[in-house]
């Protein structure tokens, strides 16, 4: 690495050039037409399995709190698997698939900000998904849903801060990669199902049973996912008994204090696997699966 | 000095070279895939994750107990078309990327062979993952069959998987000329065919026009006969009879086995003509 570099300057260069490259790998393989088509169809269909299920038991009452609870909880997890997931695979793709992990060692690059910079891309994507499923959601199926009375502030914040959670996680999930050379594949997804059915995304925890609750109380997500819903439908939300004795301030709290925690251990633990792999001969080992 | 290969006193052609080759290309998917313990836990689990979280949105608006059985057969069902998503259709594409492709042409063995071998394989394989997603999950959430016929059952089934396997087959043909894009298909083909094959619920749910559209993916008459042959609320939430979805299941299975044949002659030939056998455009 070039000594005369301030780490801040590679840091960000690092991060840039890594979103434009994710920017490039996601997006350029097709023409902006059906990238925008892939880009909507397959987050959408996934909402309507729920719609479907939800509508085929309740005879199509989409006013229900419960109906807006799944609703709002499944198009912000997009951001879930898309983020978190998106960061880790950075490892598979660039090890695995274009055999160029080794080479971003040993170029004049931070790998933890260009991981975080391989992740931005799906930011984007995911974003414009979410708002084409909950503009659904408005316009089709009767989500309670009024702009005056949206708590934006509360919405930018939570987003935001949510965003920065699942990078973090994402960098942790990269370390575990790294270090898992064999069984890399499919750790992303078993992480994003199990926090799909720990954090309350489609039902509230109460439906789980007694012992598997506290894994959904100790995951940031939950508390993220809540505080997104009652900023968007309000008393809606806070129908549900699940965080019903939390005040938007108290979840607030909760959530930076998790994310901190969970920032903390993904550096840690990026440093740790990393220097595991380097020691192990990881870095550039392939599985051809 | 290079060392001699003994020479070959049984040259195989014919029959007996494309049940070889069936053999031969099974082979690493009946035994090889048991092999990697993480596969057969990631191919159950993953699934399972999916039902459980289904199971608890059915459990949390109140729905019939039947409908968790559906969730449960269409969990184990997405075993298979995972399997013909990613290790049929795309598998030319991955062998193109190692540079397996060029080998299996090369090679006296014919293509169908190798394409059925696959499907054979795979589809051994994937019956391991499924019955232990429906093991586990008809145990978790004590799901009650009502079986009307234990017969009709297998044949559906039976040409379920023959029909389907016969679209991965014919579909691999269609991925010899893709490249980076393949990948994306693939990803593309998941929710969308979960939603309109009605993997969580009875296909009756839509106008009619959607399960007609849907019945192309053989899993969605399939689904919907097994469900009406293995559950007690399973006819009066079907779509057509039975018997009419095993008609449609048979011409399905050999409208998509003839096609495999045709369409792969062709593209192999599209493909040597236009070099893309050996292309990598990662």
């Amino acid at each position: 690495m070039n000594s005369k570099t301030p780490n801040g300057s590679v840091a960000w260069r690092s991060f840039r050039m890594a979103t434009w490259l994710g920017w490039k790998i996601e997006s350029n393989w097709t023409d902006p037409f059906l990238f925008t088509v892939y880009s909507i169809v397959k987050p959408l269909a996934a909402a309507m399995i729920l719609v479907v299920m939800y509508g085929v038991i309740s005879q199509g009452q989409f006013g229900s709190p419960v109906f807006a609870y799944l609703f709002i909880g499944n198009a912000f997890y997009q951001y879930v698997g898309m983020v978190m997931v998106g960061v880790s695979w950075a490892i598979v793709d660039d090890r695995e698939h274009y055999r160029t992990l080794k080479y971003l060692y040993v170029s004049p690059i931070s790998i933890p900000f260009y991981l975080l910079g391989r992740g931005v891309s799906r930011i984007i994507i995911t974003t414009f998904s979410v708002f084409i499923i909950m503009l659904v959601g408005v316009l089709y199926l009767k989500i309670p849903f009024d702009p005056a009375k949206i708590d934006w502030v509360l919405l930018i914040i939570s987003v935001i801060i949510g965003i920065i959670m699942l990078a973090m996680l994402g960098l942790l999930l990269a370390g575990v990669t790294l270090r898992m050379a064999q069984y890399s594949f499919n750790i992303g997804d078993s992480v994003a199902g199990a926090l799909y059915l720990f954090s309350g995304a489609i039902f509230p925890l109460q439906v789980l049973p007694t012992f598997l609750r506290p894994i959904g109380y100790i995951m940031p997500i939950s508390y993220w996912l809540e505080l997104i819903r009652r900023a968007l439908v309000g008393g809606v939300a806070a129908a549900f008994p699940t965080f019903s004795n939390f005040s938007n301030s108290d979840l607030m709290l909760i959530l930076i204090g998790l994310t901190i925690f969970f920032g903390f251990v993904s550096v840690w633990a990026w440093r740790k696997f990393d220097w595991q792999a380097r020691e192990r001969g990881l870095i550039d080992q392939t599985n051809n699966y | 000095m290079a060392m001699m290969l003994p020479p070959i006193k049984n040259r195989q052609t014919g029959w007996r070279l494309f049940l070889m080759t069936v053999i031969g290309r099974s082979y690493p998917r009946v035994v090889g895939m048991q092999r990697e313990l993480s596969w057969i836990f990631f191919d159950t689990f993953l699934p399972m994750l999916g039902v459980v979280a289904y199971v608890f949105v059915y459990r949390a608006i109140k729905a019939p107990e039947d409908y968790v059985g559906f969730v449960v057969v269409g969990g184990a069902m997405m075993a298979y078309w995972m399997n013909v998503l990613w290790s049929m259709s795309s598998q030319l594409y991955w062998e193109k990327e190692t540079g397996n492709l060029a080998l299996y042409i090369i090679s006296p063995g014919p293509m169908m062979g190798i394409l059925l071998g696959m499907a054979m394989g795979g589809l051994f394989a994937t019956t391991l993952r499924a019955l232990g997603i429906v093991i586990l999950g008809s145990l978790f959430f004590q799901v009650h069959y009502v079986i009307v016929s234990f017969w009709q059952l297998f044949l559906v089934f039976f040409l379920t998987m023959v029909a389907l396997y016969g679209l991965g087959m014919m579909t691999a043909s269609l991925y010899l000329l893709l490249s980076r894009e393949a990948y994306h298909l693939s990803n593309l083909a998941q929710e969308p065919i979960f939603l309109i094959s009605g993997f969580y619920f009875p296909i009756k749910s839509f106008p009619a026009w959607v399960p007609f559209v849907g019945s192309i993916i053989p899993l969605t008459m399939g689904m919907d006969a097994m469900r009406q042959l293995a559950f007690a609320s399973g006819p009066s939430l079907g779509w057509i009879s039975v018997k009419l979805e095993l008609i449609g299941l048979v011409v399905l299975s050999v409208l998509f086995l003839v096609s495999a044949r045709v369409l792969l002659d062709y593209m192999e030939r599209l493909a040597v003509r236009e070099g893309r056998l050996t292309e990598s455009r990662a």
